[in-house]
């Protein structure tokens, strides 16, 4: 899902840039408000574990691949905006000094990823999990649902910013100037092998994740630190 | 121990077991994800290179491309592996060191 450069034309590139740093501006705000300074390691980890989760490529037998994100795993653990600031920190570091995404497209890839994937699937888990108990099993369902939603958002995202390409930017002989697909090649494409396939495995990572947290030290759930727990050291 | 260190360790070995990410997909013959071709394979595809992609997609060298050491392309799969494992050390040491330095920026600014 991470839009290499040439994908998408200028108009696209920019305006996803502009409409990604209002995003990054009210996270800075919004974290210097409520990140304390113990969240601070567990940031970095939700970052760092986001990174490499991300080279775990999916094969489809001969097919394509894909990858699960982990934006929703850490809005569960630290809020919709800290997975925002710690997901766009990996994306940027994989285009600078990895190429995964162009450098033209950090804007669009952290829309889809860091903005839009956190936020939907967040707001999935919140539904699911509701006002419930630390540990219930409606944490971890809900994060695990979250994940698969989350991800087919920013899946469909990606493949909307692909498809108008077509549309935006041609030849006279009707060959496109970037990412040449459909609208509804381009859609469907992306839709289809995240909702059978790499939609699933985010599911599953995000759920199995939250459960472990939950079994070990359920107050570090955003949201539910209030729940002063004692058994942090064990 | 701390939670936040048993999940240090679980990274450690993600980290270790990361070229699954890169030989599975090669085992099972599953080309680049989804609009993520490169311009020869596209050519394949479509039958062209659209030219304004033509233009764009160089612009940048990353050093370690495709999580990659550079002139190593040809390199057999373990050596892409061992290439693979050191990206994923560069990169999360770097995530990590970006991301508790801005989270101390704006942490400290709380009270």
């Amino acid at each position: 899902m991470h839009i290499p450069d040439g994908y998408l034309s200028p108009q696209t590139y920019a305006a996803t840039y502009a409409a990604a740093v209002p995003f990054w501006v009210a996270a800075s705000r919004k974290l210097s408000r409520s990140l304390s300074v113990k969240q601070v390691p567990m940031l970095a980890l939700g970052a760092a574990f986001t990174f490499v989760i991300m080279m775990f490529n999916v094969p489809i037998p001969g097919g394509t691949t894909g990858h699960a994100v982990g934006s929703v795993l850490v809005a569960v653990l630290l809020g919709p905006w800290a997975a925002c600031i710690a997901v766009s920190a990996a994306l940027i570091v994989q285009a600078l000094l990895f190429g995964d995404g162009g450098i033209t497209c950090i804007g669009a890839n952290c829309l889809n990823m860091a903005v839009i994937m956190p936020f939907v699937g967040y707001a999935v888990y919140r539904f699911i999990a509701g006002n419930s108990d630390a540990h219930s099993p409606r944490r971890w369902l809900g994060a695990a649902l979250g994940g698969y939603v989350g991800l087919n958002a920013a899946a469909l995202a990606a493949g909307f910013e692909f498809g108008i390409q077509p549309a935006i930017a041609h030849d006279a002989s009707g060959h496109a100037l970037y990412a040449p697909y459909s609208l509804k090649v381009a859609m469907t494409a992306m839709a289809v092998e995240h909702l059978l396939v790499f939609g699933i495995v985010e599911a599953v990572i995000t759920g199995l994740v939250v459960a472990y947290i939950q079994k070990t030290d359920a107050s570090l759930l955003y949201g539910v630190s209030t729940i002063r727990k004692s058994n942090r050291e064990d | 121990m701390k939670v936040t260190n048993k999940l240090w360790i679980g990274l450690a070995v993600l980290i270790l077991i990361s070229p699954i990410g890169l030989i599975l997909p090669e085992v099972l013959k599953a080309g680049s994800a989804w609009g993520e071709w490169g311009l020869d394979e596209l050519k394949e595809i479509v039958g062209y290179v659209p030219s304004g992609m033509a233009k764009l997609a160089e612009l940048w060298n990353a050093p370690l491309p495709d999580y990659a050491f550079r002139g190593w392309e040809r390199a057999s799969l373990f050596h892409q592996g061992l290439a693979y494992v050191v990206s994923a050390v560069v990169g999360t040491a770097l995530v990590a060191g970006i991301t508790i330095l801005i989270g101390r920026v704006l942490a400290r600014r709380e009270r």
